[in-house]
């Protein structure tokens, strides 16, 4: 679905945000790109849908390199949902919001309705659909920023820091959704240094570090790996935490997982006794 | 906006920075009075000559040109503007009398209007050094030793503060509104006005939310609290200072000297001798 | 020694039908860290409003009950006067710089109060350094990273030496490592220096090990109040939906399975040692 080649991006300031990136996105894959604030991974998913145009190397979507297409023409097929829902919201209704994109897309006026009616429904925002968007909380507002997006139904859905400024519950929710999504056969790119939300989810993972893929695999691998997580500067998850330090004893240390966390100390403490 | 550019401020410390932006305005003005004072093509390339040690003492030499090349299409048009309205009205512009037709009265023309370019060069060439050494807070702090009441220099500073925010902020509104299809180039004329209106409004709204962010903010932090505030900084005139005062009136009294007793002789007559 | 009370707070934004929060009633001890937390919009922000008197007097709208706070009425006190003992940092490290170098925003207060220059270098340099930031002292903020702007917010506000000092959301939009070092720094001020600290805050998987107190609110009303380790291990927390750490949820499981661990785990490094003691016990 997609593939990177060799990318380098250098901003026009002179920063060097990317380095020599490889890597291919399956159809219907889960990805989180994870590493610290500055390691370039919002640079990186900002050329999926032709933001930013690589300095050196090239990107595929869907075969067609991203440097002769506009960003219009490849957002129909890769949707990006920013990190602010206040840095896109204008409209005077939540309805007119979610039918912006689609009128910039030519969609014809049933196909429209029937859209935005779907992805108000999707987002469970359906009784805010003559509400002004500035009126919502920030959760509600975040809602309809994603309905916003989903309406053209993209195949390959970004999301730059889904979980920032959410609260327990609501992270929960965007959690379910976005497995959801996934289940549903779509492309789920999301970038984040939420740890114990990767950690939920279960997603292959590639982690960023100054420019670079420093490494890549299912989350339950990387994530328990105490030197590649030192490299992109983040922390373990906690149940991956408690296993490392018991690792003397000879539990396994590859867990992230509470419920699989428990079934462990369980059968151990069962088997001494 | 490469004009901008040439003012805007860098950190580098040299002698030029050091300056007192109390006295280094007043050298700029003397320039300014100098540069209105004369017509002459000589006396103006002479002036041009001036601020140049302390631009290169200040090693601003890139951003300073980068400024006067900023300049050229303002240049182009006063040139042109000059030499278009020498041409129909010579004698309210220059000693030609009756229409210009010799190959010497073109000279004296084209001359004309290169002093009246290169004066406005001159303007903005001193006017950069200016902006270029002289941090906003130090010119905040200037405003307010010269008595202008301390809310005003509050704001100017801060206005300085949030312009590379602002358009930061800017530059992810017009990311995150094309990530949903919108093509600023598309359309006629009034179409292109109104496709900014989505990175308008949430621009707006998003300043002024972070304007009562900020009143809170200095609230939280005592203003008022007191008639007569102090200051962390406090500009004191130095012996170099005092040097660039005595060096800016002198310039000024030889200028005025020249202006009233000598006559400068034209390009076009030194040259033709 | 309560250095904040509150009976009956309730107040009410202007233009709105409902209060925001209904009958507050709370007391924070001297040198207390407390952790205030719940689902957004419960009215955590506004509570840290009242405490440094923006609410009543820039928000205006219809405050009831009372509240005391370093000894002082807020409704009978300027903000800038709660300011020399309350120290408030925002969510957004950006909004609450304003100077074009970070030790003139430190200085930002200190010059409102109208403190001689000697006197205001030495305290300046000194939240510098409690911050662990004093070699950006002549930086712009706007080249800093958003860990870094918010320990410039903090040391602008320490600048002042309040006794009580609230941070609302203060690590909402850094990154793991960042939210660390914060946490470490208001730390090290409760210890060191016995400020008594309010923290509002989701991640109470980081967060939690520095607290003495939880304080959950829900819909405008204080519902739990107590110890970290009690609290998290509550059923009434988890109703509401307060971000329990995963280590607290692990003894929950184990519980339920019939392992009883002698105590509530709030950290990875505490449980691992109490779960080794099990495992070679056994």
């Amino acid at each position: 679905m997609i593939e990177v080649k060799d990318l380098y991006f250098t901003y026009p300031t002179g920063v060097e945000a990317l380095r020599g990136i490889n890597l291919t996105i399956d159809d219907g894959e889960f990805l989180a790109v994870m590493g610290q604030n500055g390691a370039g991974k919002t640079t990186l998913v900002k050329h999926f849908n032709g933001l930013l145009k690589p300095t050196k190397g090239e990107i595929l979507v869907d075969g067609v390199s991203t440097q002769d297409v506009s960003v219009a023409q490849l957002a129909r097929n890769v949707g990006f949902v920013f990190q602010n829902p206040d840095h896109q919201l204008f409209s005077e209704t939540v309805e007119e919001e979610i039918a912006f994109a689609l009128r910039n897309f030519g969609f014809e006026e049933t196909v429209i309705k029937k859209q935005v009616e779907w992805a108000l429904n999707l987002l469970d925002i359906t009784q805010y659909r003559k509400t002004s968007p500035f009126m919502l909380s920030g959760g509600e507002r975040k809602r309809v920023a994603l309905a916003s997006i989903l309406a053209w139904d993209p195949q390959v859905i970004i999301m730059d820091e889904p979980t920032i400024g959410q609260d327990y519950q609501q992270k929960e929710k965007l959690m379910q959704f976005i497995l959801q999504l996934n289940a549903q056969k779509k492309t789920v790119v999301v970038v984040t240094h939420d740890v114990e939300f990767v950690a939920e989810c279960n997603p292959r993972v590639i982690l960023m570090s100054q420019g670079k893929i420093v490494a890549g695999g299912i989350a339950e691998e990387i994530l328990t790996d105490p030197k590649v997580v030192a490299q992109a500067s983040i922390v373990p998850p906690q149940i991956t935490q408690i296993f490392l330090e018991l690792a003397d004893l000879g539990l396994p240390t590859d867990i992230i997982d509470v419920h699989e966390a428990s079934k462990i100390l369980l059968g151990r403490m069962r088997e001494k006794s | 906006m490469s004009v901008f550019e040439g003012f805007k401020f860098r950190k580098v410390s040299s002698a030029v920075h050091r300056l007192d932006p109390r006295i280094k305005f007043f050298y700029v003005i003397i320039l300014f009075v100098m540069a209105i004072l004369f017509t002459k093509l000589l006396a103006l390339i002479v002036l041009f000559f001036i601020p140049l040690p302390f631009v290169f003492i200040a090693r601003v030499n890139r951003q300073w040109l980068r400024s006067l090349r900023g300049a050229v299409f303002f240049a182009i048009i006063i040139f042109a503007t000059n030499f278009i309205f020498g041409y129909f009205y010579p004698s309210s512009y220059t000693e030609i009398t009756g229409a210009v037709d010799s190959l010497g009265e073109y000279l004296v023309l084209l001359e004309r209007a290169s002093a009246m370019t290169l004066r406005f060069v001159v303007l903005i060439a001193s006017f950069s050094v200016f902006f270029l050494t002289t941090s906003p807070d130090h010119l905040g702090l200037a405003l307010q030793q010269s008595h202008i009441p301390y809310e005003f220099c509050f704001a100017f500073t801060t206005a300085v503060r949030f312009v590379p925010v602002l358009a930061d902020e800017a530059q992810t509104i017009m990311d995150a509104q094309k990530a949903r299809g919108l093509e600023l180039e598309r359309g006629n004329f009034l179409k292109r006005v109104r496709n900014y209106i989505p990175i308008l409004i949430p621009l707006i709204i998003s300043a002024i939310r972070r304007s009562l962010e900020l009143a809170e903010a200095m609230e939280s932090r005592a203003w008022g609290a007191s008639e007569k505030r102090t200051n962390l900084y406090v500009l004191k005139l130095k012996r170099t200072d005092y040097l660039l005062v005595l060096v800016s009136v002198l310039m000024l009294i030889i200028a005025v000297y020249v202006w009233l007793y000598v006559s400068i002789p034209s390009l076009t007559t030194l040259l033709s001798l | 020694m309560a250095i904040i009370e509150t009976r009956d707070l309730t107040y009410t934004y202007p233009g709105a039908t409902n209060p925001a929060i209904t009958e507050v009633s709370v007391t924070i001890e001297k040198g207390d860290f407390v952790i205030l937390t719940g689902p957004s919009g419960c009215g955590k922000t506004t509570l840290c409003r009242c405490f440094n008197g923006l609410i009543p007097h820039f928000y205006n709208g219809n405050l009831e009950g009372e509240i005391v706070v370093a000894g002082l009425k807020v409704n009978d006190h300027k903000i800038h006067q709660i300011a020399r003992h309350v120290g408030l940092v925002f969510q957004n490290p950006e909004n609450q710089l304003f100077a074009l170098s970070v030790e003139k925003d430190v200085a930002f207060g200190l010059e409102n109060f109208a403190m001689v220059r000697d006197e205001m270098r030495k305290r300046v340099d000194w939240a510098l350094q409690m911050a662990g930031i004093s070699e950006l002292s002549e930086r712009p903020p706007h080249e800093l990273s958003g860990g870094q702007q918010q320990r410039v917010a903090i040391a602008s506000v320490l600048a002042m030496q309040p006794e009580i000092m609230i941070l609302d959301e203060p690590t909402s939009f850094l990154d793991p490592v960042g939210a660390q070092k914060i946490f470490e720094v208001i730390s090290e001020l409760n210890k060191k220096l016995g400020i008594t600290i309010i923290l509002v805050e989701h991640r109470l998987d980081l967060a939690s090990m520095y607290a003495n107190r939880v304080i959950v609110m829900d819909e405008g009303k204080i519902v739990l109040n107590g110890e970290p380790r009690k609290i998290f291990n509550s059923e009434k927390a988890r109703l509401i939906g307060v971000g329990i750490p995963k280590v607290t949820q692990l003894y929950q499981h184990l519980k339920i399975h019939g392992i009883n661990l002698k105590r509530v785990p709030v950290t990875p490094q505490e449980t691992a040692n109490i779960l080794r003691e099990v495992l070679k016990h056994d």
